[in-house]
């Protein structure tokens, strides 16, 4: 099903953001709202994308290459963002992502075996004063878990684990 | 201790509310600059003021309002909230404590510049945040204080929020301009400025949030008022992000003329282990380095000339504190890679640039650098300067030139493992 047709009301409070003449600013929006459905966004949502603001697959395409929020293949359920920029990195985000590493048994960039936690370092998040530091990005949303301890981050990961739930 | 005039929910429980930021004194400003004032009255007073860009260029703000182009319409007026800057953490926390005051300031800077409608541009990191403002604004359009024909004029203002996708250079304003119309988010040629050339080619103002959160209450106690903060060169208050090996790490909003001392030790509670303060980044990874070898420094006066006076720029406030146990190598090791990750690629001397000294940084800090590498990694940064698209490029060679030059007894230890 398009994805017009699926999120009616969303696209179109989308679209009244923008002026009708430069609807492609809606472009942005509108790609998080396709990767709402499996964490990533597929060559069709990207066409359906294209059709709805008259710009071209590629055009669309150009857009998820070049934002890191944005994906194009299917990874773990959950990324697990941390920061190891300069700040976080002087309060020991460093360490804290080797430990993780550990604990989960894979390296950085790796996805667990059970499919449920891809593990990325990534750049400054502004929350410097709060590291070490993540950010959950799940298909529905994005949530800070700041101020964290090894032992509250396997923690989390395991009530990811049993409920299952979309982070909001 | 002062009140505050940014971070007021440290002083006002519940100013996140509406009711709450009205009764003390929310949106009296707005309503009498859109029902008793002149555009250009509104203008006058901030550049009275002496207000300037808190986003790190530290632009006179009255001015940049006075530039918009009154012959080509529509305006628009875009909040950038896209903070990104290593070592920034301020405007997030003024939009969840005292987010009316914000938009409020973004409706002003609307109304005084005739724009009808603004955009907040957050970085996409503010998921929540984005959906919290949605709420405040839908609360603000209820009460009467944004939509159509507003307190029984002909002013009218939507303020709509935006996400970006995780690209620093969007903070840079032409690539924010270009990451709102629906592109991938690389700068622009300037000139046109904004001013004249914005947003879908319309005149735009582009304010940092905690630049127009800054605009209600300058119009409500006068210019005067603000300017008896501060220095003379940089009037009034500034929010501080103070981050690195501090005790307390933390935003901290002071007069402008603060020492680093005051801020590092009285504020921030010192250095962590009672180590000794090596260097000072005072605008976060893009700063130079300040070498703290003389105790003196630490007194130093925080405002935009007197920082000038040791080789640095305050530019956003952001201050990381560096101790005696960290060497430079790494520290450059960190900046560059940053830099090199959030490069654009539009121009050629950043993209290549970056990516060249981040091989340089990578040798030098894993000991397999040698004296050759890092004069090569001086040349390459110094090269170039001035011959970038936009600040992006520039601001990753100064921590390396700098580096380089106040602390090359750390390269000459870390290329000896050679």
């Amino acid at each position: 099903m398009s994805l017009e047709k699926k999120y009616p009301k969303e696209v179109k409070q989308i679209l009244a953001k923008y002026p009708p003449e430069h609807k492609r600013s809606a472009v942005m929006p509108l790609l998080y709202l396709a990767q709402r459905e499996e964490g990533y966004i597929n060559k069709t949502a990207m066409q359906d994308i294209a059709q709805i603001l008259d710009i071209t697959e590629t055009e669309v395409a150009s857009i998820v290459g070049f934002y890191t929020l944005y994906h194009d293949k299917k990874e773990g359920k959950y990324r697990m963002q941390v920061c190891t920029d300069l700040p976080c990195a002087l309060r020991g985000a460093e360490e804290f992502m080797n430990s993780l590493c550990g604990n989960l048994g894979i390296k950085v960039g790796e996805t667990t075996e059970d499919g449920l936690i891809t593990l990325e370092g990534v750049m400054c998040l502004a929350a410097c004063d709060k590291a070490p530091m993540f950010q959950i990005q799940g298909a529905d949303g994005i949530e800070y878990h700041e101020n964290m301890t090894v032992d509250r981050t396997m923690e989390l990961i395991s009530v990811l684990k049993r409920s299952g739930r979309e982070v909001k | 201790m002062m009140e505050h005039i940014l971070l007021r929910h440290r002083d006002i429980p519940d100013i996140n509310r509406l009711d709450v930021y009205k009764k003390n004194g929310g949106f009296a400003a707005f309503k009498n600059a859109v029902t008793k004032m002149k555009p250009n009255e509104v203008t006058d007073v901030v550049k009275n003021s002496g207000l300037r860009g808190r986003g790190g260029a530290g632009f006179p703000t009255g001015m940049k309002w006075a530039f918009i182009d009154n012959k080509n319409w529509p305006h628009y007026v875009v909040a950038n909230a896209d903070e990104s800057e290593p070592g920034t953490f301020k405007d997030r926390e003024i939009m969840e404590g005292n987010p009316f005051q914000f938009l409020e300031g973004v409706a002003i800077a609307s109304y005084a510049v005739g724009a009808n409608a603004a955009y907040v541009y957050l970085r996409g990191e503010f998921w929540q945040l984005a959906a919290f403002l949605d709420e405040k604004i839908a609360e603000m359009e209820e009460a009467g204080y944004l939509g159509k024909d507003l307190f029984g004029t002909e002013y009218s203002l939507k303020i709509h929020t935006h996400l970006g996708a995780g690209a620093y250079i969007c903070g840079e304003e032409t690539a924010m301009l270009e990451s709102l119309e629906g592109k991938r988010g690389q700068p622009r040629v300037r000139p046109p400025f904004p001013p004249s050339y914005g947003l879908y080619g319309k005149p735009t103002v582009v304010n940092n949030v905690e630049t127009l959160t800054n605009v209600p209450l300058i119009l409500a106690n006068g210019a005067d008022w603000y300017k008896s903060m501060g220095t003379a060169d940089s009037a009034g208050v500034k929010i501080f992000s103070l981050s690195g090996r501090v005790r307390k790490p933390g935003n901290y909003e002071l007069p402008f003329g603060t020492s680093f001392r005051e801020l590092i030790y009285t504020h921030g509670g010192g250095v962590q282990d009672s180590r000794k303060v090596k260097a000072i980044m005072p605008a976060g990874a893009s700063s130079s380095m300040i070498l703290v070898d003389d105790e003196k420094v630490l007194d130093t006066q925080m405002d935009y000339a007197t920082v000038r006076t040791l080789g640095a720029d305050l530019g956003s406030a952001s201050v990381i504190v560096i101790d005696d146990s960290v060497s430079m190598d790494w520290l450059i090791n960190k900046t560059i890679r940053f830099f090199k990750h959030e490069s654009c690629g539009k121009c050629t001397t950043c993209r290549e640039g970056t990516y060249w000294m981040s091989h340089l940084t990578e040798r030098i800090h894993d000991g397999t650098g040698t004296n050759a590498d890092v004069d090569l990694l001086l040349n390459v940064a110094k090269q170039m300067q001035g011959k970038c698209l936009c600040a992006l490029g520039e601001f990753s060679t100064m921590a390396v030139v700098t580096s380089i030059e106040r602390f090359p007894q750390d390269f000459k230890k870390a290329v000896s493992k050679a």
